[in-house]
């Protein structure tokens, strides 16, 4: 602006009128010229008299809200997207990927494969070339998808709960090293998981060398401590002990769980089953204070309070000669002793890791007196190292209420939920000045750090782990980080020179040159491709047993009637680590059958003495420190004997996992991580809802579950069909014969190799996008698994014979669900496959009463979660998510079948057999179900079905079932009287 | 009560129970005591409190039903292995209750008994809101009841039939069939008593109303005529269908191949109960009507003992089918069925099993003696606990069997929720309020029928003085 007029003296004169802070655009405003109002004007049509004009206003706002439509019209910047003109190597869009990474259980990696759609992780199985899974897998595995989409994964970086930038972050930590460098990291703590990661364990090792006063603590609530002692008590030195369970012909479980828990477990099932399907059966001995899987197999089973079981090892091991002195023995030491012995080289002595170091001592010598060792079972170094972890979170404990811990970064876990009770670490955890914690869930540590940073789920991330052997698993991301959450690995570049380095470059410059093969880029894929580093394994490591080897007593016997409180791992969310995954939340514990909840398992004799019954609330009290939760009588529980098992209890464990059970950590204590003595239990007379899948215990003198013995088998093949009433042939009919399709397809279900492990269900629910409904409907009779797991006990209520059978659909050649649909959801396929329409379905579920088998489930309510997105992320896109009011049941993994049908017909050939894999027999570690083409002769399952043990589940109603079992041999010892404490009847 | 219009007989001839109308009646006082209690006597005010709490009943049904719709099928307590529960026991046990509607509106016509002709009226009335009950259920127990009408053969441009194998489609057309034959039945035999309360009519819109129900009657010849033959023909084609439809329910578990289920004497059990349940249910609303509107001279001390005679004869047929159920069960050797009549005596659901056996089995035989079949208080317990019995045997019939068939791990309990006694107690209103209506407004008695017995009655009465 330009005006002729401007006179500064009148301005001033204007500005001393002014009065309090009155703000003056320019000098011509200032000065209120009328050359500037006329400009205002033009410029703003801004009316000179500044009255209100109507129609003024009304113009104005015409015109504004027919000007608003405009500001469409602006110009956005631009930004290039690039058309799929040319598509990503590899990536074919409705075709799966598979990718090889490892799931860490413990910190111990088993080989997986990933199966994912245009980017998106839906499915694991298992990695055949991989050690720590041979293909197979358990229900963590399978579940491990399901907690990457957990919607209650912490999802930002937070300091006091405020949202934070990572570079913020990264500043505190500088600061906080810097503060540290003085006192040479004096005040400076790791605490993690056990770290198998060789990457993780040099990033650790040189931030210890940076600052050699600074402690590195591992902590794992399962921790293996009483494994690496007894192998020092006998050898010397901590090794860690490598079971071949394939060799073994006669094995002694020492409350050994190898069957049901721990990171060897698909190995270790591979090797049991693979020697109950053949013709050389092995044979298992277990003595254990609480049933497990491992127990459920054994051809002899004691149960025995942890002090017996001490006293019992002591006696074999004297009986075998691994221990001269003298001891009591009985007839079943001897005959358990003599089988041994028999099998010199050819046997195993297995303790569990709850049993105390003594137990695992005996085993050990045991092993090498009947020259086992190298044989059945190997030794080497422990790929973790094998520090006390108990000692040193009770001295990292014992430093922070010291006030000699300034900065504590949780690398992972949580220890605030899960460390012994006596340490109270909650309490001495407000001495430390500052507070890091990385974890998957805003947990209960996570609320009492200064900053939490969210993690990176291992399938978001880069990482490396090392199988029980030594293997290394390379593992890499099958998708960015949903969340942007950070790997460990990048958290402790934190603490680096540096700070910005990706996860992926991390691991992939600690691999470089490490590698086997020529050109590094050729062998980093090829590790990553196999799932596994060639040659990687630790080898194994001779040890003797020490000449002064000697086992001192350990406890003294606990008075008759005195209760004694075991603490373990549960079945399905094992420490509490997978307590927010609802499919393992709803899969049914292997032998309770519950869901949703944890018990205190009594003894039916204990609960029969206490007054007490299933679901009613008792209260726990060792040494002052009290829980209350609802009790399980829970037969083949070793009498005056109270297990409860960890996990539990959480309060900020995420929708899933919070108000489920009861928090048994707090009667954990550092002396007694897995037994304690002088248990109280004192009924409150309350009750519990406790959502049990199975209700019934026996088999009612009904076979569904036939079971015989390998000598009765061999004198007399026949005797498995003849359990049951004779099935009507094929041409016991008024109909037609079905004319034969192409394929016919069937399952042969091996109950001889089945461990009842639940890998199959839980793989099932991750395959057909099966809903999880809830405790509620739990209860209510209407959980949806395609596949579950009946389990029936036989014989007496202290040690009954346990059976299991996997049941799924048993596509039923004359189906009695078929005819009974109104309006023709439910047909046959040409290949035998009794399929489910769900589109057609109104609903009567009529076809699910009139199927013997109760396969069927039902959407009772809308189950399926239609609203949170990142569910859908997680789901199977070849299976059709099921919506309320319609039936649903196995489909033989229809989805599958096609697929290779597909490729087939590309290829003008018939398919394979052995080419369609259902998610149960992928999933299963026995090897137990085998899927094909029952109408030829020369399949894998027409081989099974061809077998004399091979029968059909209720055929006698003239279903003609297409699943059918193979009978369940044992192998008793005969020197001993059978299991379940009575005679084999003859059924009928 | 103490209306005008209202013919009491004469003092010192009290109404003698042995006949099947009371002496001292004209064409002129029948009509008259009939037709008065739709057009001109005062509403009682029992009637008031009756359809109120009908009425009420029946909004608890409409807020369950609009519940069910909203969330699904969960809010009862059906489940695996139960996969149905109220919703069938009550389909059955209402559907049973219709059948003896039928059986005295068209059997008995055909049997030419004309002690039906009182209780005619009312019964079919009975069948009519029964099916109604029950035709509420299978409509709404399906998961998604909106797509219902695929049970429908009805062409469609996906060339998709319903399953003529399935029970469940028999059942469709065996209760659509029923019901259409039995509302036409009950309708034209209401044709000529709507005519006469046409013409008795004092006020307009009831003219108008029951004159344009009256379908134009004149009462000529022709008319008559026409209306015999149209109600031979219904009484022919409803004979069948009082056998026929509960065959065809009963086909539903016959069919089935659950332990308890699979039996090949169910068709004619479930008739046999049908009417024995259909009885209990006529005694059960016409002991407190001929009390309620002084109908005693029509609906006599002999129709009661003819239909106390009826409920013990079907009574000892019901109780036939449940021995040779138990026979069978042990005689075939098989352990599921064994298991099954084991089960029954002593599993988790025994207490229904044996008060099933003590009201259909044991009380009813009361009614072998005279006194007992002479005496209303006892008749009316008697029919309320066959009400229960029969629900009961549904119950034990599709809950107990369906809780523990073949294997053992599968078994499970049902325990009704909140909804399920909802829905039932709802579906009671709803017939409750419907059966009020109907004695307000319609003649609930067959005014020319009874007409039609007066002659011989007089006959009866002249030589019974002589």
């Amino acid at each position: 602006m330009n005006f002729e007029k401007m006179d500064i003296a009148e301005a001033r004169s204007r500005l001393g009128a002014l009065e309090g802070r009155e703000y003056w655009r320019s000098l011509e405003e200032l000065l209120d010229t009328e050359d500037f109002r006329e400009h205002l004007h033009r410029e703003f049509r801004v009316p000179i008299d500044s009255g209100f004009n109507r129609r003024e206003i009304l113009t104005l706002m015409g015109a504004s809200i027919a000007l608003a439509g405009l500001t469409g019209c602006v110009r956005q910047p631009t930004e290039r997207v690039f058309p799929y003109v040319k598509a990503p190597e590899e990536l074919v869009p409705g075709v799966p990927l598979y990718y090889a990474t490892a799931h860490l259980m413990g910190g111990y990696a088993r080989g997986i494969l990933a199966k994912s759609y245009e980017g998106r992780p839906i499915k694991i199985e298992g990695n055949e070339m991989h050690p720590g899974s041979l293909g197979g897998t358990d229900v963590f595995m399978q579940a491990h998808v399901l907690g990457m989409y957990d919607p209650d994964r912490s999802q930002t970086l937070t300091e006091r709960g405020e949202i934070r930038a990572w570079s913020s972050f990264l500043a505190a930590a500088r600061l906080a090293l810097e503060k540290e460098r003085e006192s040479r990291g004096a005040g400076l703590r790791f605490l993690t998981g056990t770290v198998t990661s060789p990457t993780l364990q040099k990033q650790l090792g040189d931030v210890l060398a940076a600052f050699p006063e600074a402690k590195w603590i591992s902590w794992e609530p399962l921790s293996r401590d009483n494994a690496y002692e007894g192998a020092r008590l006998t050898f010397g030195e901590p090794v860690e002990t490598r079971p071949d369970f394939g060799r073994a012909d006669v094995i002694l479980s020492l409350e050994a769980d190898f069957l049901g828990s721990g990171p060897d477990m698909p190995r270790a099932v591979r090797g049991f089953a693979s020697r109950r399907r053949g013709a050389n059966p092995n044979r298992l001995y277990v003595v254990e204070p609480t049933p497990t899987l491992t127990g459920a197999r054994a051809d002899h089973r004691r149960p025995m309070r942890p002090a017996d079981i001490e006293a019992f090892a002591r006696s074999v091991a004297v009986a075998v000669g691994a221990l001269q002195a003298a001891a009591p023995t009985d007839p079943f030491v001897e005959a358990v002793a003599a089988d041994l012995k028999a099998h010199r080289g050819a046997s195993l002595v297995l303790a569990g890791d709850a049993q105390p170091p003594e137990v695992h001592a005996l085993a050990h010598a045991m092993n090498a007196a009947l020259g086992n060792a190298g044989r059945t079972v190997t030794y080497a170094e422990p790929v973790a190292g094998a520090p006390a972890q108990t000692a040193a979170l009770a001295g990292l404990v014992h430093d922070m209420d010291a006030g000699k811990v300034s900065t504590l970064v949780i690398v992972g876990g949580n220890p605030v939920y899960d460390a012994p009770a006596d340490l109270q670490i909650s309490k001495t955890l407000g001495k430390v000045g500052l507070r890091i914690h990385l974890g998957l869930y805003n947990d209960e540590t996570s609320r009492l750090c200064h900053w939490h940073v969210a993690a990176a789920h291992p399938l978001e991330s880069w990482s490396d782990a090392r199988a029980l052997d030594g293997t290394v698993t390379i593992l890499q991301p099958l998708i960015a980080p949903l969340f942007g959450g950070r790997s460990p690995h990048e958290l402790l570049a934190a603490f680096s020179d540096q700070p910005e380095k990706t996860g992926h470059d991390i691991v992939k410059d600690f691999w470089k040159g490490r590698l086997p093969g020529g050109d590094p880029e050729f062998a980093w894929r090829k590790a990553l491709h196999d799932g596994l580093v060639e040659g990687s394994a630790t080898p194994g490591k001779a040890v003797t047993v020490r000449p002064d080897f000697q086992v001192e007593g350990r406890a003294p016997k606990p008075e008759p009637g005195e209760l004694v409180l075991l603490i373990r791992p549960d079945p399905t969310i094992l420490d509490g680590s997978y307590a927010n995954n609802g499919w393992l939340q709803e899969c049914a514990k292997p032998l309770t059958k519950l869901t949703w909840d944890n018990a205190a398992l009594i003894a039916p004799s204990t609960a029969q003495r206490l007054g007490v019954s299933s679901g009613e609330i008792v209260e726990l009290a060792v040494e002052g420190r009290k829980v209350r939760g609802a009790a399980w009588v829970m037969p083949g529980q070793a009498e005056d004997c109270v297990t409860v098992q960890l996990g539990y209890g959480r309060t900020r464990g995420g929708h899933v996992a919070n108000g489920c059970g009861f928090d048994a950590y707090p009667l954990r204590t550092t002396a007694s991580l897995w037994t304690a003595k002088n248990l109280q239990v004192t009924r409150t007379l309350g009750h519990a809802l406790l959502a049990s899948t199975q209700h019934q215990w026996s088999m009612e003198g009904r076979d569904p579950v036939r079971a015989t013995t390998v000598d009765a088998y061999g004198k007399d093949p026949d005797v498995v069909a003849k359990m049951g009433e004779k099935p009507p042939g094929p041409d016991d009919t008024l109909y037609p014969p079905i004319p034969a399709a192409a394929y016919a397809w069937g399952l042969a279900i091996d109950l001889s190799a089945c461990v009842g492990c639940n890998a199959c269900s839980v793989a099932c629910y991750a395959e057909n996008n099966i809903p999880v409904v809830g405790k509620d409907q739990v209860s209510r009779g209407r959980a949806m698994p395609w596949i579950r797991i009946d389990r029936y006990y036989k014989g007496s209520l202290d040690d009954p014979e346990t059976v299991f059978q996997p049941l799924p659909c048993m596509h039923c050649e004359n189906a009695p669900c078929e005819v009974v649909c109104p309006v023709n959801a439910t047909t046959h396929s040409a290949e035998g496959l009794n399929q489910m329409v769900y589109n057609r379905c109104v609903g009567t579920r009529y076809c699910s009463n009139n199927c013997p088998y109760k396969v069927r489930r039902f959407n009772f309510y809308l189950y399926q979660d239609f609203t949170t997105e990142i569910k859908k992320l997680g789901r199977n896109p070849d299976v059709t998510v099921r919506s309320r009011g319609v039936m649903e049941k196995c489909t033989y993994c229809v989805q599958r079948i096609n697929r290779a049908r597909y490729d087939a017909e590309k290829e003008n050939r018939p398919i394979r057999d052995g080419e369609i894999v259902t998610a149960c027999q992928q999933a299963c570690p026995a090897q137990a179900i085998v899927f094909g083409n029952v109408g030829d002769p020369g399949s894998e399952v027409s081989r099974r079905k061809a077998e004399k043990r091979n029968y059909g589940l209720l055929a006698e109603l003239g279903t003609r079932p297409r699943t059918t079992y193979l009978a369940s041999l044992s192998n008793p010892n005969p020197a001993l009287p059978p299991r379940g404490g009575a005679e084999e009847k003859a059924h009928g | 009560m103490a209306d005008a219009a209202t013919p009491t007989p004469p003092a010192e001839k009290p109404a003698t129970t042995t006949g099947i109308l009371a002496p001292g009646y004209s064409f002129t006082t029948l009509t008259d005591k009939i037709a008065s209690i739709a057009l001109s006597r005062r509403t009682p005010f029992v009637w008031f409190i009756g359809a109120g709490v009908g009425f009420l009943l029946t909004m608890m049904l409409l807020t369950a039903l609009t519940w069910l719709l909203f969330r699904g099928i969960g809010i009862w307590g059906v489940n695996q292995p139960v996969g149905w529960g109220f919703e069938i026991v009550n389909f059955v046990w209402w559907i049973g209750i219709g059948h003896a509607g039928t059986l005295i509106s068209a059997i008995l016509l055909l049997l030419r008994q004309p002690w039906r002709n009182s209780i005619n009226r009312f019964a079919e009335a009975m069948t009519i809101f029964a099916v109604a009950c029950a035709g509420i259920y299978p409509a709404f127990h399906t998961g998604r009841p909106w797509l219902d009408y695929w049970l429908i053969p009805y062409p469609n441009s996906m060339g998709m039939w319903p399953n003529f194998r399935s029970p469940l489609i028999w059942d469709v057309f065996a209760v659509s069939t029923y019901a259409t034959v039995s509302l036409l039945f009950w309708y034209v035999g209401m044709i000529p008593d709507l005519a006469t309360l046409r013409d008795r009519a004092k006020k307009l819109w009831a003219k108008i109303i029951y004159g344009m129900l009256a379908m134009g009657w004149r009462g000529s010849a022709r008319h008559w005529s026409r209306y015999e033959t149209a109600s031979l023909l219904l009484a022919g084609l409803a004979t069948p269908l009082v056998v026929s439809v509960h065959t065809v329910v009963s086909f539903d578990f016959a069919a089935g191949i659950v332990p308890g289920w699979h039996a090949t004497i169910f068709p004619p059990y479930f008739v046999a109960g049908a009417i024995y349940a259909g009885f209990a249910m006529v005694m059960t609303l016409a002991i407190p009507l001929r009390k309620l509107y002084g109908l005693e001279d029509l609906i006599t001390m002999k129709h009661l003992d003819n239909m106390a005679k009826i409920l013990l004869a079907t009574g000892l047929i019901v109780g036939y089918g449940y021995v040779v159920e138990a026979f069978m069960s042990y005689y075939s050797g098989n352990t599921y069925e064994r298991f099954m009549i084991w089960n029954r005596l002593h599993g988790p659901y025994k207490h229904a099993y044996w008060a099933l056996l003590f009201c259909n089995l044991v009380m009813p035989q009361a009614l072998w003696f005279r006194k007992v079949r002479r005496s209303v208080p006892w008749l009316f317990v008697i029919a309320m606990v066959v009400n229960v019995g029969m629900w009961l045997e549904r119950y034990v019939i599709v809950v107990v069997s369906l809780s523990r068939d073949f294997l053992p791990s599968s078994w499970g309990l049902y325990k009704a929720t909140v909804f399920d006694w909802a829905t039932f107690i709802g579906t009671i209103g709803l017939f409750l309020a419907l059966m009020f209506l109907f004695i307000r407004l319609l003649p609930m008695i067959s005014i020319f029928e009874m007409r039609a017995i007066l002659p011989e009655a007089k006959v009866r009465e002249e030589e019974a003085e002589a």
